[in-house]
């Protein structure tokens, strides 16, 4: 990574806890703009509680995290404006149940952003688009596929325009045909230069489309490097890990 | 007619009328109190939750014909004559308010908290998230349970008899005191409660079902 350019997202040291139990135990961590990293490890290392302290969804009690140009660990953060920068996908989708295909995707941008009512029409239909769903822009979240209604997730946070996108394990609650079409979705916005983060139990996939991988164990970065980094292991736990993944 | 004249009848019916008028009373009375109360109980600041809580534990506690009493006797030591409508309609209020403010409250509990993580995370307000993706879902939950309280709310009208307004149950028992044919009249009124009861309980029943489909 060269000096000129500011990384998008950096850790440094940062460390939280849930009451006694200790999750990260000083995580450093860059994401430069334009680049994809893919955070793996078992269940309980933190990769998660990492990913969500990036858009506030967890408070950490030291170190430093900064995203997007915002200081997390400041006393007030404005959580809003960062949100504004940073979208996340869930495992369980979380649409709307209540609101159309179209609604779930314009609502944020219509009420956070004022735009108009026709503006909110052509920005669902490019948005849908990139995730292969402009056909179901009048549907509702229960007569979609799983795999349709995380695609939806994923172009409800593209309709706000992020400059970085947060994937939280959106693969796990689908079965592998529909997993593809998710991780296809994903794989599109990389290669469009979208700068992403995902926590992934796909390994084939962080091989393929991460620029950087980060294995993290028991709450710290224990290796990182490229995605071919998977074929060598260099520590003992992510041999096992891989080991037990590919 | 059943021994009764027509008159009579009509006298009973007339009852039926302001049972009516009380309920909706109630109900709308009811909601203005309960709204707040169910967001109150839902806040997070404290000291909401423990008011609101300790006012309708304190209203669940006491028997209805009891506040009924309360709000009539109460209202006249204060010096003002108040009409029996106006007393039992604020005591019908206090009820129903805290009753409808526990099963609202419950519905606003019932939406996933991922729904309110998910639109947190859309950089929507805290107001917008409730107004556009928590209420509309807990308005739905809340449908069946609030039309089948609001049966609860006509039969318990009938308690403002306490306080001599004349509803149903006052009615018919002016009626009995005049005939004494107190099988005939209170099995009209019986039947005049259940005409109004019964399509609301198949109503929310039918709302229940709707809902567990979706």
């Amino acid at each position: 990574m060269s000096g000129a350019t500011q990384p998008m997202v950096r850790f440094h040291n940062l460390r939280k806890s849930y009451g006694q139990v200790e999750v990260l135990k000083g995580v450093d961590l860059e994401v430069a703009p334009g680049q994809v990293v893919a955070l793996i490890g078992r269940s309980g290392s933190g990769k998660s509680t990492a990913l969500r302290c990036v858009n506030g969804l967890e408070r950490f009690q030291s170190g430093e995290l900064h995203v997007c140009g915002h200081d997390l660990a400041a006393e007030k953060v404005d959580l809003r404006t960062l949100r504004q920068d940073v979208g996340i996908v869930f495992q369980s989708y979380n649409l709307f149940p209540h609101l159309t295909v179209e609604q779930n995707v314009t609502l944020a941008p219509r009420k956070v952003k004022g735009i108009a009512q026709a503006e909110a029409r052509e920005l669902a239909k490019e948005v849908l688009a990139q995730v292969g769903l402009s056909d179901k822009i009048q549907s509702y979240p229960e007569e979609l596929s799983g795999g349709q209604q995380q695609r939806v997730a994923i172009a409800r946070s593209l309709a706000m325009h992020p400059r970085l996108m947060l994937f939280d394990e959106v693969t796990s609650a689908l079965d592998p045909e529909l997993t593809g079409e998710v991780l296809k979705a994903i794989e599109r916005l990389a290669s469009n230069g979208m700068t992403m983060m995902l926590v992934t139990h796909e390994m084939a996939f962080a091989r393929s489309v991460a620029d950087q991988v980060v294995f993290m164990h028991q709450g710290r970065v224990w290796e990182s490097g490229p995605g071919d980094m998977l074929l060598n292991p260099q520590t003992a736990e992510l041999r096992q890990f891989v080991g037990n993944g590919l | 007619m059943l021994g009764l004249t027509i008159q009579q009848i009509a006298y009973i019916f007339q009852g039926a009328g302001w049972t009516i008028v009380l309920s909706l009373l109630g109900f709308v009375g009811g909601t203005f109190l309960g709204l707040p109360l169910a967001l109150a109980r839902s806040a997070k600041a404290k000291w909401l939750r423990v008011v609101s809580s300790g006012l309708v534990q304190f209203i669940q506690g006491v028997p209805l014909p009891v506040i009924m009493f309360v709000v009539y006797f109460g209202i006249s030591i204060g010096g003002f004559e108040v009409p029996a409508l106006v007393a039992a309609g604020l005591a019908m209020t206090l009820y129903s308010g805290a009753y409808l403010g526990e099963i609202w409250k419950g519905c606003i509990q019932a939406v996933p908290k991922t729904q309110w993580e998910a639109a947190e995370c859309l950089a929507l307000t805290k107001p917008q998230r409730f107004v556009y993706v928590i209420l509309p879902q807990a308005l739905r939950i809340a449908i069946p349970p609030t039309v089948g309280f609001m049966v609860q709310i006509v039969k318990n009208t009938s308690y403002a008899v306490v306080i001599n307004f004349f509803d149903l149950t006052y009615s018919a028992k002016v009626i009995n005191n005049s005939t004494f044919k107190p099988f005939t009249v209170f099995t009209i009124a019986a039947l005049i409660y259940f005409a109004i009861c019964f399509p609301m309980s198949v109503m929310a029943r039918r709302f229940e079902r709707k809902l567990h489909r979706n």
